[in-house]
């Protein structure tokens, strides 16, 4: 494991204004990330996950305290800097997929290299590379619509690993899918985390990414209940609870 | 170059949604073009008519003379002036001699004007030459129109009542020596032309006349006591005047179309936001600023008119092509106008026509698409992510 911090939150608390009241997402979170982590943030609707992944993805910012992410202070980023830390960083990985319904899978994994402005033919290289980690490089001239959900994710993941992040932060990102293909795609990423050393932070409660994850951040009412780190399972050609 | 090009793309995958607008907006395009185009060519043709036929390069008119007041004509003559005789020798100058008549055409009472013009004259279109009779006859040439109302043919003969000089009635017979067709309804309608110098001698004016038209628009004609020099461009103000009220007429009919396409485009750019919040959000989430994604958005907007030039170029420019080579028929109006207009209109269409009308309505709906965009930038896009935003 690489001992490099990438993300260090210190005193997060985040609260969102509900009508005359207000309610506290997240309370006083103190957490590093390191390199190459495949780590889950775990806990039930309205625990936090997702928020404290928005503010990480610099998608929100803090309430109070410090997120520092590659060194840059999410709270005090400008829009522009904020945009430039997620273009060239971060990737993105939703539970709904979020893909551009009109554009082809090879435009949907294209998306991240044009705002990189990144040369045609290393770009056509790049996408093409991305589609063979996911196995969709015969889907290339596909739209969404004619894909499975699970061919949706696993574009969803070439998109936001064709550029290479640092992070990629994923929030239910099996939650719409049947369990043989939430495996194939826990899988893929897990290879390419192993690959690339890409630092992987799910936002689940799905028990299937919970076997995967070498990392559980337990949170509960919008504070770290437990932090564990597994030794992996996984050896070789075994697969996760018996798949 | 990014937006463009993203725009594009989005506008070219949202299918039908995208080729309705912009089949509405080509609509726009082709219309305000062929609608300043047909006024901008009947305007061309009046003029190049009314020109040809009555108005020549100037016009002398006697300081009496006052065309819309018929009272006038009694008193709307003069002796040719010795600066200008010459000239009328030269054939760069032709008189015309005016007055009120009565026709008595199948026992009907029909007030006319008699035009005297020199049957030798070169200067305006009518085809005087006709008026060129060796007989011992009155001839007398009438537009299409005139003889259509008073039902005369060549050949016919019909009495020609008139006032001389001292105001004594005199009467006698014409004969219709021709029946010429022109697109101007003041040398037609109401107006029999006889040779000047017959007329000189019914009215016992010999050698007057009522104005002289010229033939050089380019030559400075000098100021001559009693006669007031229009220019060709003075002479034309009535029916720029017109024009330009038919023109601020059909500003209505444009403003109509381009609202109606404007609406389309805007309420398509209202709905993409409100429908497309998901993908607001990931385009902020994959790094995109909300000034890109207003950019972007405003440019799918915008490129609605670089197609629908595109789409209205390919039926537009031959459908206007064959109509600017054929002329528009209007057989049927063309004399209740009360000025120049041809049977056929043929319209024109400048360069700076198209070019002027795809400006203004890319303008437009680049503003259009700007407006409702600018709501992107206020949204939060984990709401946008989650599609929250109402």
């Amino acid at each position: 494991m690489n001992t490099e911090k990438i993300i260090e939150i210190e005193g997060l608390k985040k609260t969102f204004s509900m009508g005359s009241g207000k309610f506290t997402a997240l309370n006083g979170i103190r957490l590093d990330f390191r390199k190459g982590e495949f780590t889950g943030i775990i806990g039930p609707s309205g625990s936090g996950k997702t928020t404290l992944l928005n503010i990480i993805g610099s998608l929100d910012t803090p309430s109070e305290g410090e997120v520092l992410v590659m060194g840059k202070s999410v709270g005090r980023l400008s829009a522009k800097e904020s945009a430039s830390l997620r273009k060239a960083q971060l990737g993105f990985i939703f539970q709904s997929y979020n893909l551009l319904q009109v554009h082809t899978v090879y435009e949907n994994v294209e998306f991240p290299l044009l705002l990189l402005n990144t040369e045609g033919a290393k770009r056509r290289r790049m996408i093409l590379d991305a589609l063979e980690w996911v196995g969709l490089t015969d889907k290339i001239n596909s739209r969404p619509a004619q894909l499975s959900g699970g061919e949706c994710q696993r574009v969803a993941i070439a998109r936001a690993m064709v550029k290479k992040p640092v992070i990629v932060l994923a929030d239910e990102p099996t939650a719409n899918l049947d369990a043989a293909n939430s495996h194939n795609i826990l899988q893929t990423m897990e290879k390419l985390n192993r690959d690339f050393q890409t630092t992987f932070i799910f936002a689940t409660h799905d028990e299937k990414v919970i076997s995967y994850v070498r990392r559980k951040i337990f949170l509960e009412d919008g504070r770290v209940a437990r932090d564990e780190y597994i030794k992996p399972k996984m050896t070789g050609g075994q697969t996760h609870d018996g798949h | 170059m990014m937006a463009i090009k993203l725009a594009l793309r989005n506008l070219l995958g949202a299918g039908l949604r995208t080729w309705l607008n912009v089949i509405v907006l080509s609509f726009s395009f082709v219309v305000i073009i062929w609608h300043k185009g047909f006024l901008d060519g009947w305007d061309r043709q009046a003029k190049t008519d009314m020109i040809a036929w009555e108005l020549g390069g100037g016009q002398y008119w006697e300081r009496h003379y006052d065309p819309y007041d018929p009272f006038s004509l009694n008193d709307s003559h003069a002796a040719l002036p010795h600066e200008l005789s010459a000239l009328v020798g030269q054939g760069e100058i032709t008189p015309l001699l005016i007055t009120q008549g009565t026709l008595y055409p199948s026992g009907r009472m029909q007030s006319i004007r008699i035009r005297g013009i020199d049957p030798s004259q070169q200067i305006l279109s009518i085809p005087s030459h006709m008026l060129d009779s060796a007989r011992d006859e009155l001839p007398a040439i009438i537009g299409t129109g005139m003889a259509g109302s008073t039902g005369l043919r060549k050949g016919d003969r019909v009495i020609l009542r008139w006032r001389d000089k001292n105001g004594a009635f005199d009467a006698r017979e014409i004969t219709i020596a021709g029946i010429f067709k022109t697109n101007v309804p003041t040398v037609d309608g109401g107006q029999v032309w006889i040779p000047l110098d017959k007329l000189q001698q019914m009215m016992m004016l010999p050698g007057e006349a009522t104005l002289l038209a010229v033939k050089n628009t380019e030559k400075s004609w000098p100021e001559v006591k009693d006669w007031n020099f229009k220019t060709q461009g003075v002479l034309l103000e009535d029916i720029d005047r017109i024009i330009a009220s038919k023109t601020a007429g059909g500003a209505i009919v444009w403003g109509i179309l381009l609202l109606l396409a404007m609406l389309a485009v805007f309420d398509t750019q209202v709905l993409s936001i409100f429908r497309r919040q998901k993908e607001i959000g990931t385009y902020v989430a994959l790094g995109m600023t909300r000034g890109q994604v207003v950019a972007l958005f405003t440019a799918e907007g915008a490129l609605h008119s670089v197609l629908a030039a595109l789409l209205g170029a390919v039926y537009g420019i031959p459908l206007l092509a064959l109509q600017a080579a054929r002329g528009i028929s209007f057989p049927a109006t063309s004399k209740d106008f009360g000025i120049s207009m041809a049977d056929r209109i043929y319209p024109e269409y400048s360069a700076a026509l198209v070019a002027a009308t795809i400006l203004i309505i890319m303008i437009t709906t680049t503003v259009v698409s700007y407006w409702p965009s600018r709501k992107i930038s206020t949204m939060k896009p984990t709401d946008a992510l989650r599609g929250k935003i109402q």
